[in-house]
């Protein structure tokens, strides 16, 4: 998946799962202050990438992640190994 | 200024707001005019017809209701159909009391009591999916906040910001008329000041699939109308139905404080178990709850004017309960059963007719049973009424519920004037 793919990926989820307005989606849009997204939408959102990229994702993984872009940083991150 | 700090006089409660979604509409005016055209809410389940074990393809499902924009995903996301109607139904009537936006919602004076069979049936599934393929498909982090027994009661708490205690009252046909109960003693005993009471259950299969494997449903595939028949002759079981009904319930000087519409009294809840069989009704508790929801209202029986009957259309229960009935009031009392309309809508039914024999009540008009041509010879002598319902005058009525496992709950309403 290209770096643009997995962008609007994430941006689809973001519109069409959680009801976002895709005008506030954008690369330094804050998940929480923002996007008014909470724990439980973050679980959610690691059950939805897990099923996009077919890779096991560990709340670990996205330690740290505040924005849109670093959640895309972390499936980029996923996508390079292999599948579980 | 209420205050429950020791409150060690019995506090008087009253029902400030009715809110339902019901099978025949949404408020008193549509529902009270249909009951007068004695209008069934029971159809043909054509989507049902796939499932080809269940004999009786019989429902009462609610009429189409549409949800303000409040209701987005955020404020949806852990509730399944039964969690919308309990919350829909808890925010019609909290606008009908006056205290939508009230500040004692927030402010731990305020509970909730109530209650439905189960949660809802779709999550349900996905966790039995797993257990058979041992894959978490279709399962995300609200999967077990919509299938919860108290599902309805804390995402009402969410929703409105509910700060007082929570009482899940899922009981199955007695959920809706605990909840009124549990709410009524929380009151009474000074604890709350409002709460929010009642109970709901959403259309599936799977409750029809319940009654019928016991042989409790009916099958009149082909005349959809014509059933439930309660104390019928001809009666040959019940059909579920669906809904939510919530009443407000308020300390009378809190309600008076503000000026609020009151629109009964609750004097009395008896609540008793039989303790001997899973399924199999007893007369005997079933007519000693009745009298202890008379004891606690210090009223005889003399004094009830109208029996609201939980009138399921089974063939043991409609004659256990008919005796109950007369063995306590030992005449023949004014009854009649809205399950003739509604179906059995199991969670529901308890708030659902509270709130409409407080309505009969205030109108002076109470609705005919319908379907019952000929009283079945085994049911028990009482004024059953029948045709274009009774023009009647009463002070004080009763409405009875009764459940699986033998819980049986008796409620007694007065008239406020």
């Amino acid at each position: 998946m290209a770096t643009l793919d997995v962008y609007e990926m994430l941006k689809n989820t973001l519109v069409e799962q959680f009801e976002i307005d895709p005008a506030k989606v954008t690369p330094e849009a804050r998940l929480l202050e923002d996007l008014d997204l909470d724990s439980i939408d973050a679980v959610d959102m690691i059950i939805k990438l897990q099923e996009i990229t077919g890779r096991k994702v560990s709340p670990e993984d996205f330690k740290g992640v505040r924005t849109v872009g670093d959640v895309q940083k972390v499936i980029e991150k996923l996508l390079a190994n292999p599948p579980a | 200024m209420w205050s429950a700090a020791g409150a060690s006089v019995s506090r008087r409660v009253v029902v400030t707001g009715f809110g339902g979604i019901t099978a025949l509409g949404h408020d008193w005016k549509s529902i009270g005019a249909r009951l007068r055209a004695r209008e069934s809410g029971v159809k043909f389940m054509q989507e049902w017809a796939s499932f080809a074990d269940i004999s009786s393809k019989l429902a009462a499902p609610v009429q189409p209701y549409e949800l303000p924009p409040n209701y987005n995903r955020k404020s949806m996301r852990s509730m399944g159909p039964v969690a919308v109607m309990s919350t829909r139904a808890t925010e019609l009537a909290l606008e009908d009391a006056g205290l939508l936006g009230d500040p004692v919602l927030k402010s731990g004076r305020t509970g909730i009591a109530y209650g439905a069979c189960a949660g809802s049936a779709e999550p349900t599934v996905a966790f039995g999916r797993m257990a058979v393929t041992g894959k978490l498909q279709g399962v995300t982090s609200n999967t077990y906040m919509q299938m919860m027994s108290h599902t309805g009661a804390v995402n009402i708490s969410v929703f409105f910001g509910i700060t007082g205690r929570v009482i899940p009252s899922s009981s199955a046909c007695t959920s809706g008329s605990q909840a009124i109960g549990f709410a009524f003693e929380t009151i009474k005993y000074g604890k709350q000041a409002v709460m929010i009471a009642g109970g709901a259950e959403e259309l599936s299969v799977g409750p029809t699939a319940v009654f019928d494997t016991l042989f409790a449903t009916s099958r009149r595939n082909d005349a959809p109308t014509t059933t439930p028949r309660p104390f019928d002759k001809k009666r040959d079981g019940l059909v579920v139905g669906e809904g939510a009904c919530t009443l407000i319930l308020e300390d009378l000087e809190h309600a008076k404080a503000r000026g609020a519409p009151i629109h009964a009294e609750v004097v009395g809840f008896g609540c008793n178990s039989d303790g001997a069989h899973i399924t199999q009704p007893q007369v005997e508790t079933m007519g000693l709850v009745m009298q202890l929801a008379l004891q606690d209202a210090n009223l005889k029986a003399a004094d009830i004017g109208y029996v609201n009957a939980h009138g399921t259309a089974t063939d043991r229960g409609d004659v256990a309960e008919s005796i109950a009935t007369q063995t306590v009031f030992g005449r023949k009392i004014p009854i009649s059963a809205l399950k003739s309309y509604f179906g059995h809508t199991l969670g529901a039914c308890g708030s659902l007719e509270a709130w409409l024999s407080i309505e009969m009540m205030r109108e002076d008009w109470f609705a005919p049973t319908i379907n019952l041509d000929e009283l079945d010879p085994n049911c028990a002598e009482l004024d059953y009424i029948v045709g274009d319902g009774r023009k009647l005058s009463v002070e004080h009525i009763i409405s009875n519920n009764f459940a699986f496992g033998g819980i049986n709950t008796s409620l007694v309403f007065k008239r406020w004037q």
